[in-house]
């Protein structure tokens, strides 16, 4: 076996762990379409938002400081604690449910009925005022949030690997954080599908999902649910921007990683939570592995930009419900 | 007793069919062209025309094209910003290429170039609807963005991996590159708005334009009634890109003068242009116009009243930015989710009645 076989192996491995992150933010789409029928595009902003709140609480900084020091010319930063990380993610979860509250009070109880493009505008706009309102309240540097995850690869097992291949194979390199990450995406999904199958909310949720009025009928509170379920997509927003910022510092292109979820989303379909975890799956092998074999020898590189929303494309002319959606059923 | 079709007599099928049926907004229309034309050139400055009037303009066609493909055929789209791209790339290749060939021709080959890449991302849209193809068309923008990245061919291999226009005139005067008058840059680009606009209000009243409502209000009824979706979201995605290519490429030409094409027509473009589309009114030429222009203006404003005079730091100034354009952008939905297009009827409804409602 050649040393780039094992290379291969290792690319595919990282890509399933990479598939693993887009899983985590395309689950709270998810969760909120089928919840809802909105395509909540705010969701990396939510993202981003919480890992800027996490670190705002952890480092002590005083919300808006820099929008107080404009108007006021004081020059105020921080409190000057530093919180546990424990009780930071607490906090935080606090102000995400908040969130939610708010986004369902002054936002979605005034639009619905509206149609489907209506609402996802009006996420794209929630996505541009989240995204200047986490940086006027937390400032736009590059932050580093720590909450005790290790970092780099992981020894032991690229010591205990390194036997398989020959003289040039140093065994496999993977993250510590991506496997961290992975542990807790399958726990996140355990618990949801416990969450939704066995619990009284769980029920009225999946109830909702089903269908808005017949839900409305037996007396389930359309806007009670709409607060639990953004506040779930809050959380696994929270637990995916830990992930992220952990691996690569909290800043603007954290929010990105809505745009890397969408094909997740289009792959494995809009209503499905196996759907988001396979199909982000299949992305993230599906762009390492093309990157690794084709992109970089052939294409000049960088293909991983487009190559998951083709892929997607390619799935969707042959299912256009996606891999899991529920199968549209059109009537005229 | 301004704003009334009482006592305006249509005496031909022509005249009753008319796109302005009220006098008062005829005359309207008239004024505004005449002032366009004949005002607006000599008293236009530098600052005007770079930070207002050429965006708005340029983005209005983009805004028109956008419509058609969203507001009238019901498909929507987010890979605008890709599209500008091929119209832009187009445009430079022409130029560069053919240095003969007349810079209308130009921008209009760039346009069905366009057009043509259009068709064929807008080919998925038969077999892909609704919000699965909206991101299907993000693969377009995201491809697009990548090849244009990659391959040196379509920048001339210049070390920067910019293009940049070159002088081109228009009967002796110049109207791309960095000598061009702000009047003439302006006088080119309004005549395409004109003409575009122009296009579109006819294309959509006429039997294209019925059908690609059909296809939008009920795809599968549409079909029933003899509406060939293939050939109606075909022509819709290919008009749509003709306009949103020319855009791109005077966007390009005239305005820019030289693009990064991840810069120029990032993602944040396609967004843009649908934020117009959507705050203008959806499926209204009028409605474009109105989104355009909400969209270039509001920025420049903020960033005047926050920057020049409460002298705040640049950089809070435009996040305060992004807080209140997307506040602005949820509000505006909430409050007409039909858009800038939707108040303007209603205004003309009450004026109609006025002063004596009932």
């Amino acid at each position: 076996m050649s040393a780039n076989f094992y290379f291969g192996i290792e690319v595919f491995l990282n890509g399933m762990m990479a598939g693993v992150l887009y899983s985590l933010v395309a689950l709270g789409f998810v969760l909120i379409f089928k919840a809802s029928g909105i395509f909540n595009y705010a969701q990396g902003v939510m993202a981003l938002f919480a890992a800027l709140t996490l670190v705002g609480f952890q480092n002590g900084q005083i919300p808006f400081s820099h929008l107080i020091n404009a108007i006021f010319g004081t020059n105020i930063h921080h409190f000057g604690w530093h919180m546990p990380a424990i009780l930071a993610i607490i906090f935080t979860l606090m102000v995400m449910i908040l969130f939610a509250y708010l986004v369902e009070k002054y936002i979605l109880k005034h639009l619905v009925n509206q149609e489907p493009i209506i609402l996802f505008m009006a996420t794209i706009g929630l996505a541009y005022f989240m995204e200047g309102f986490g940086d006027l309240m937390w400032g736009a540097d590059i932050k580093k949030l720590d909450v005790g995850i290790p970092q780099g690869g992981n020894i032991w097992l690229e010591e205990h690997t390194a036997f398989l291949g020959g003289d040039d194979f140093y065994g496999f390199y993977l993250d510590n954080l991506d496997m961290l990450a992975t542990i807790f995406a399958g726990l996140l999904v355990v618990s949801l599908v416990l969450f939704s199958q066995y619990t009284k909310t769980g029920r009225a949720l999946r109830a909702v999902a089903d269908d808005h009025q017949a839900a409305l009928s037996v007396g389930i509170s359309l806007r009670a649910i709409w607060v639990i379920v953004w506040s779930i997509a809050g959380f696994v927003a929270l637990v995916a921007g830990i992930m992220w910022g952990s691996k690569s510092g909290v800043q603007f292109s954290l929010s990105l990683i809505a745009l890397k979820a969408l094909p997740v989303l289009m792959l494995g379909g809009f209503t499905s939570i196996p759907g988001a975890i396979v199909g982000g799956l299949i992305i993230g092998v599906g762009e390492k592995m093309f990157e690794f074999l084709i992109g970089v020898p052939f294409l000049g590189g960088a293909t991983e930009n487009w190559f998951a929303y083709m892929l997607a494309l390619l799935f969707l002319v042959f299912r256009p419900q996606g891999l899991f959606g529920e199968k549209i059923i059109e009537r005229v | 007793m301004l704003y009334r079709e009482a006592g305006d007599f249509k005496t031909s099928y022509a005249k009753d069919q008319q796109t302005f049926p009220i006098a008062f907004d005829r005359w309207g229309y008239f004024i505004t062209i005449a002032f366009a034309v004949l005002v607006v050139p000599f008293i236009l400055n530098d600052y005007w025309s770079n930070a207002v009037i050429l965006p708005f303009l340029i983005y209005a066609i983009a805004a028109i094209g956008l419509n058609i493909l969203i507001g009238y055929c019901g498909q929507v789209s987010l890979g605008s910003g890709g599209f500008m791209a091929v119209g832009a790339y187009a445009a430079y290749k022409l130029m560069t290429a053919f240095p003969e060939l007349n810079i209308i021709f130009v921008i209009l080959l760039s346009g069905g170039i366009t057009a043509l890449v259009g068709m064929l991302f807008g080919l998925p849209s038969l077999r892909i609807k609704g919000f699965y193809l909206a991101v299907a068309t993000l693969a377009a923008q995201f491809f697009l963005v990548w090849l244009f990245n990659k391959v040196p061919w379509f920048y001339n291999y210049s070390a920067s991996g910019q293009i940049s226009a070159p002088e081109r005139s228009l009967f002796g005067f110049v109207v791309t590159g960095a000598n061009a008058h702000p009047a003439t840059s302006y006088l080119f680009c309004l005549g395409f708005v004109f003409v575009m606009a122009w296009a579109a209000r006819n294309m959509t009243r006429g039997a294209n334009g019925r059908k690609w409502m059909a296809i939008r209000d009920m795809d599968i009824a549409a079909e029933i009634i003899g509406v060939d979706p293939l050939k109606a979201k075909l022509t819709a995605f290919g008009v749509s890109s003709f306009y949103i290519g020319i855009a791109g490429a005077l966007l390009f030409a005239v305005y820019l003068g030289a693009a990064e094409v991840g810069e120029a027509f990032g993602i944040e473009k396609s967004f843009l242009i649908l934020f117009m589309v959507i705050i203008g009114g959806l499926g209204s030429i009028f409605g474009s116009f109105a989104g355009a222009a909400f969209m270039v203006l509001m920025p420049v404003l903020l960033k005047n009243i926050m920057v020049g005079q409460m002298s705040w730091p640049t950089d809070l100034a435009s996040h305060f930015q992004f807080v209140i354009v997307g506040g602005l952008i949820v509000i505006f939905l909430i409050v007409e989710p039909h858009g800038l297009a939707q108040l303007w009827r209603l205004a003309k409804e009450k004026l109609r009645l006025w002063p004596f409602p009932h």
